[in-house]
């Protein structure tokens, strides 16, 4: 069974993101850059599966700049088998993404995709979904557990009362929650092979989608800043700050 | 215009977040339709009629719909899109799972999360977990929009709007449920409730989370939690406040022994009044708490219950 792992080159998650004075967009530049951490969940699954003889290959992907090679790297250091990068200049919506991973779908036919559940920059929680929707999988999100069973896939899913399990049928997308596993890591020795194992690059443009945007940013500010509070010495003085000066309690 | 809300619900009654996700209908203006899928709802179908400024509510209630799986209810949803120029679902874990498979069959992108909206077309929506506010247009001509609640005012409840029963029944026969593991408690919802006080790694075993009961039980409070102390299996995942987690936004927010990393402060930084009690005096978290008290939690929280 062969187990695609769509990836993506984010800030660094320890980072905190400054926003360009020009509110066109935040300022990347210079910024520690690193693997989003719930692709590298994913990463780590699907090479999971590939050890306990589930999975016969694991092909990671990303669509990007030359840059986003270093983390493709990085997977195939941590064990995917080969790599395939998707090369654009443009930061595209999600759904231009899912695109692209469509056809990539159609040619490789993997069994297993499974990518994160949101990118910590842009937040959006969408990609899976819509990559399912265009290839007719079933999806199984905010996966805390991934277990195969015949021509099935029992996902667990972390949502909002607690936790669902659902039976997908083959192939399924699945995105990762935070505590599906705990990613390894890529040891030094693994790290050397990496470099040498396949990445093949493909421009975007051959894949002949209509790749125009959907959305417009039209700017980006800071957030309103909270205003440092005050330390208080006591927790009789914090009731009665509570009670007499913030009025949240009575 | 006209607007589909998909109401949030767990069949037995009706989520109130969906009555900001109304709101923020509102504020894009024109006629709002809900739609309740579900299984035995009639319960969520009468609390439905009662949201003010609806003009419908469309019901299907079927089997099909009973866990809110994605591939039924997007394929529901798109078939019934073409009468309308927005669709709306909360940013909750339902709308979050089926809402961007619709948006994809109906060849458009989503809008996710947003927390104000400038015109019909504009929305303002958080990234890199708050630390950017992004307003974002959109060039589709239907669109598909999450609605993060913190951001708008729940619409009142005492309308009386047309029920129309669909007997559509959409079922893509490529999944099905298999359990669910509920957390049942007597509390408030993290996301309806106005005091919220939350343990992290701090707190160190699940054990002693029960110092925040009492404290809770006073407040009329929810009991949230931070990742670590998720992760570390002191308390369930639907805890979680934060950046993946839930986001909150009640009147009263008290962090209890978490550091206030910028994931965690993602979910509860729009509270309107912060407390922080931790026992580091550089914890981030004092950076925007309105009220800090550098202090062990084993002392502060049992004195802080009992001077409640
Ligand atoms: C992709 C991603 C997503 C994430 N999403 C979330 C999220 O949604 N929510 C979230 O919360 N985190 C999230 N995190 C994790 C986040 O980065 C932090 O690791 C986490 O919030 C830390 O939890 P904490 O504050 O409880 O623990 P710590 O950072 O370990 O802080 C514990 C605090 O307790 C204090 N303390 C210890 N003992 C006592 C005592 N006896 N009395 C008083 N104070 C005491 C310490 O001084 C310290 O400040 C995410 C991380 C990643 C990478």
């Amino acid at each position: 069974m062969k187990v695609l792992v769509p990836i993506k080159r984010v800030i660094d998650y320890n980072v905190k993101v400054r926003v360009k004075p020009d509110h066109s967009n935040v300022d990347l530049a210079n910024t520690k850059m690193a693997i989003n951490p719930f692709c590298e969940i994913a990463i780590e699954e699907a090479v999971r599966l590939k050890e306990a003889g589930i999975a016969t290959e694991v092909i990671a992907i990303s669509i990007g700049d030359k840059s986003c090679q270093e983390q493709l790297r990085t997977a195939l250091a941590l064990g995917a088998d080969r790599a395939i990068q998707i090369e654009t200049d443009e930061s595209l919506d999600a759904l231009n993404i899912a695109k692209l991973l469509q056809k990539v779908v159609e040619e490789e036919q993997p069994q297993l995709v499974i990518l994160g559940k949101q990118s910590i920059d842009s937040d959006n929680n969408q990609t899976g979904q819509m990559l399912a929707a265009l290839t007719g999988m079933p999806q199984g999100t905010f996966a805390s557990e991934v277990k195969f069973d015949g021509d099935k896939v029992n996902v667990t899913r972390e949502v909002d009362g607690g936790l669902q399990t659902l039976a997908l049928n083959l192939p399924a997308i699945v995105t990762t929650d935070l505590r599906l596993n705990e990613p390894r890591y890529a040891s030094l020795p693994n790290i050397m092979k990496a470099k040498r194992k396949p990445l093949v690059v493909r421009p975007a443009a051959d894949f002949g989608i209509d790749l125009s945007p959907r959305t417009k940013l039209l700017k980006v500010t800071p957030p309103a800043e909270r205003k440092a509070g005050v330390i208080v010495e006591s927790i009789d003085e914090l009731v009665d700050k509570l009670k007499n000066e913030a009025k949240v309690i009575s | 215009m006209s607007i589909l809300v998909i109401v949030e619900h767990d069949n037995g009654s009706l989520k109130t977040e969906t009555l900001k996700t109304v709101g923020a209908a509102q504020k894009i203006g024109g006629d709002i339709t809900l739609l309740v899928a579900g299984f035995n709802c009639q319960n969520v179908v009468d609390a439905a009629a009662k949201i003010n400024g609806v003009k419908k509510v469309l019901v299907c209630d079927n089997a099909a719909y009973e866990h809110q799986l994605a591939e039924n209810i997007s394929l529901l949803v798109t078939g019934l899109a073409a009468d309308y120029e927005h669709i709306l679902a909360t940013a909750l874990t339902t709308g979050k799972n089926f809402m961007p498979r619709v948006a994809a069959l109906l060849d458009v992108a989503q809008i996710s999360d947003i927390i104000a909206v400038e015109s019909s077309d504009t929305f303002v929506r958080p990234i890199y977990a708050g630390n950017a506010i992004a307003t974002v247009q959109s060039l589709d001509s239907k669109k598909v929009i999450t609605v993060r609640t913190t951001g708008f005012d729940a619409v009142a409840t005492d309308g009386n709007a047309e029920v129309v029963t669909l007997d559509t029944v959409t079922d893509a026969g490529i999944s099905s449920h298999v359990s669910d593991e509920f957390t049942v408690s007597e509390r408030p919802d993290l996301g309806a409730a106005t005091v919220i006080i939350s343990g992290g790694r701090g707190m160190q075993n699940g054990e002693n989370f029960k110092l925040l009961d009492g404290i809770a039980d006073k407040l009329g409070a929810a009991i949230g939690a931070s990742r670590a102390a998720v992760d570390a299996g002191f308390v369930p995942n639907d805890m979680q406040v934060g950046q993946t987690g839930k986001i909150v936004a009640p009147d009263l927010y008290i962090a209890v022994g978490i550091s206030g990393a910028i994931q965690h402060l993602a979910g509860m930084k729009d509270s309107k009044v912060i407390v922080a009690i931790n026992k580091d005096p550089e914890a981030p978290i004092f950076q925007v708490a309105d009220y800090g008290i550098v202090a062990d939690l084993f002392e502060a929280l049992p004195e802080l219950e009992s001077k409640l």
